[in-house]
């Protein structure tokens, strides 16, 4: 199990070192600094602009000292664009927001998605069976572009129960929106998983054996098939976890929350290239390890993995 | 009772036929196909949408770059969808004909999303094929760049790419190609490990063609039927990857537009009472997502013999 561990950081040491080298040739690439405007600055001022950017060191020296401050010290470097603030600032501003709305998606579209899944397939073939996979169906095909302007559409322009933006500082009325809006088509997926890897489970034989002993149902649920049929799930909570933060930029936008999004897409449209890449970057970060605790869940729940 | 039924048909089918005729595999599926209902509705409705974004442009009594300046910031109370002014949609808030513009987003997004699938199914089954058939160091060494790829972020990185090298029609294609072939070649990996070890396989070694040929003429065509189905699968997601993009105002740039750009210019026009421009770029978004999703699932229990 130790060595497995050990064999995965190796392969997400490179994986976020190509990351940072695709950013850093993506940059470099791009043409004209962000420093280039209509009005040329005059020679010295553009070379004191660049000294203090550390722009004017070679490129390997650039991409060395960045990647080193960011290990050694958590440093991401100054904002190209906001003289006062660091990229640092930004992250500890949107990213706590950010965190929580995705955790309690993460946990709506979880909840929601394997109760809905687990019932569809208890009641295979019933009207239950049914509605929990018109759901899913229906929730695919509404991802959270669609479901923000939905949710405002009716809960606050035609209901007018939920605010239609901001943050309040996490009150609860203000999470609601960009939680569904966020989880919706994720817990489609997570229902529908769940619902086939339970049939499977259900059909075979050691949950055959466990009902010829006599065990009542909500027994063999919880403690036989329940584990095994959350395999799948486990695996695709990887690619949900990428979703989630991804879809903070929509749910940002939409709602104004003020999170990790609203900053990526400000910096998007300002060229402020320090800041797209902290984020990319620590996001990236996030997705490998998130990945990374996945996989170790996953060799300890499942004995048949080798490792 | 639905496999009784089948073979009772069938009982019936060779007692009246003299001869027995034999169904070939693509033959069969064919059938499985258009026995499900579904499946064929939403083909149905695919095809209109292809028409629709094909063709609407025939239809539609105005350009879809012409502003109507008498509109312009009216068209709440005279921009609604009406037969008799020929905006069928309506006018979007700057004064254009919303069916025009309705029809050139739909037409991009299904473009994205062939575009994608269309990468996905040449890069990623020659890749999937490469390294299942060769195996050993070769694969391992393909599998481990395709997981690293998979774990990066990629709408960050395509944001980044847009907002460096400027947002043009171009770099979203490149930008989808590059995602949209890693999960084909995971399936395509998969399934050549299962069929290199068929006889078939083992007879073509045994004759000496080359790695290559074998690849290209023996592994592909059977990777075919389960190809066609994820690639079908893939589409909805490339549609919603492009939308998503156009939705943050980085997508295709105007005069052009596409589906994900309308939704949000119709969301932002709610708060005035504006609905149309809203729900009908959504109707279309909704209605080709979801019948990518069923013909896809038609399409792979009509193929994929193992989720039957």
């Amino acid at each position: 199990m130790f060595s497995y561990i050990i064999r995965r950081l190796v392969v997400a040491v490179p994986t976020l070192l190509i990351l940072i080298i695709i950013s850093f040739v993506l940059m470099f690439a791009a043409p004209g600094g962000p420093f280039t405007s209509e009005r040329a600055l005059p020679e010295a001022v553009m070379n004191n602009v660049m000294e203090r950017y550390g722009l004017d060191q070679p490129y390997w020296k650039q991409m060395f000292d960045y990647v080193t401050n960011i290990v050694l010290h958590f440093d991401f470097g100054p904002s190209f664009q906001y003289r006062d603030r660091t990229v640092n600032d930004v992250i500890a501003q949107g990213f706590p927001v950010t965190l929580t709305y995705g955790f309690w998606s993460f946990v709506v579209a979880i909840v929601v998605g394997v109760s809905l899944g687990v019932a569809a397939a208890i009641r295979h073939n019933t009207w239950l069976d049914y509605l929990a996979v018109g759901i899913s169906i229906g929730a695919q095909v509404l991802p959270n572009f669609v479901m923000a302007p939905i949710l405002l559409l009716v809960f606050t322009l035609w209901l007018g129960w939920l605010p239609g933006g901001g943050w309040n500082g996490g009150q609860w009325n203000y999470v609601i929106m960009p939680v569904i809006a966020l989880s919706t088509s994720y817990m489609a997926s997570i229902a529908r998983i769940t619902r086939s890897s339970m049939l499977e489970v259900l059909n075979s034989g050691f949950i055959r054996t466990a009902r010829a002993k006599g065990l009542p149902t909500s027994r063999i649920i919880i403690r036989h098939a329940l584990k095994p049929a959350m395999l799948p799930v486990l695996s695709y909570l990887g690619p949900a976890f990428v979703a989630m933060i991804t879809g903070s930029v929509v749910v940002d936008v939409y709602f104004s929350t003020g999170g990790i999004g609203q900053f990526f897409v400000n910096s998007a449209f300002n060229r402020d290239y320090s800041v797209i890449m902290g984020i990319t970057i620590l996001v990236g970060a996030l997705t490998i390890l998130f990945n990374l605790l996945v996989d170790i869940a996953y060799a300890w729940i499942d004995p048949k993995i080798r490792y | 009772m639905f496999p009784e039924k089948a073979v009772a048909d069938g009982l019936a089918d060779a007692a009246h036929l003299a001869e027995v005729q034999g169904r070939s595999l693509w033959k069969d599926a064919r059938i499985r196909f258009f026995r499900n209902q579904a499946a064929v509705a939403s083909l149905i409705v695919l095809i209109a949408i292809g028409i629709f974004a094909v063709f609407g442009g025939l239809v539609a009594q105005y350009e879809r770059d012409f502003i109507d300046f008498s509109l312009m910031g009216a068209n709440q109370t005279q921009g609604a969808p009406s037969f008799a002014t020929g905006h069928y949609f309506g006018t979007d808030s700057s004064g254009r004909d919303l069916f025009a513009r309705t029809v050139q987003g739909t037409r991009i997004s299904l473009l994205v999303g062939l575009v994608g699938a269309g990468v996905a199914v040449v890069v990623g089954t020659l890749y999937g094929a490469i390294a299942g058939y060769f195996g050993g160091r070769v694969d391992g060494f393909m599998m481990r760049t395709v997981d690293i790829l998979m774990s990066i972020p990629f709408m960050f990185v395509l944001i980044l790419m847009l907002v460096i090298f400027g947002r043009s029609i171009l770099m979203l294609f490149i930008g989808i190609g590059l995602i949209s072939w890693l999960d084909m070649a995971r399936i395509a990996r998969g399934q050549t490990l299962t069929i290199k070890n068929k006889e078939f396989v083992e007879a073509a070694v045994a004759i000496g063609v080359s790695p290559m040929m074998i690849i290209l003429r023996h592994i592909v065509p059977n990777l075919l039927g389960i190809v066609i189905v994820y690639a079908t699968l893939l589409i909805p997601g490339m549609i919603i990857i492009e939308s998503f993009i156009s939705f943050i105002g980085l997508g295709v740039s105007e005069p052009n537009t596409s589906l994900g750009a309308l939704i949000s210019a119709g969301a932002g026009q709610m708060q005035y009472g504006v609905i149309w421009q809203l729900l009908f770029p959504l109707f279309f978004f909704i209605i080709t997502l979801f019948a990518f999703f069923f013909v896809g699932d038609g399409l792979r229990d009509a193929l994929d013999p193992k989720d039957r």
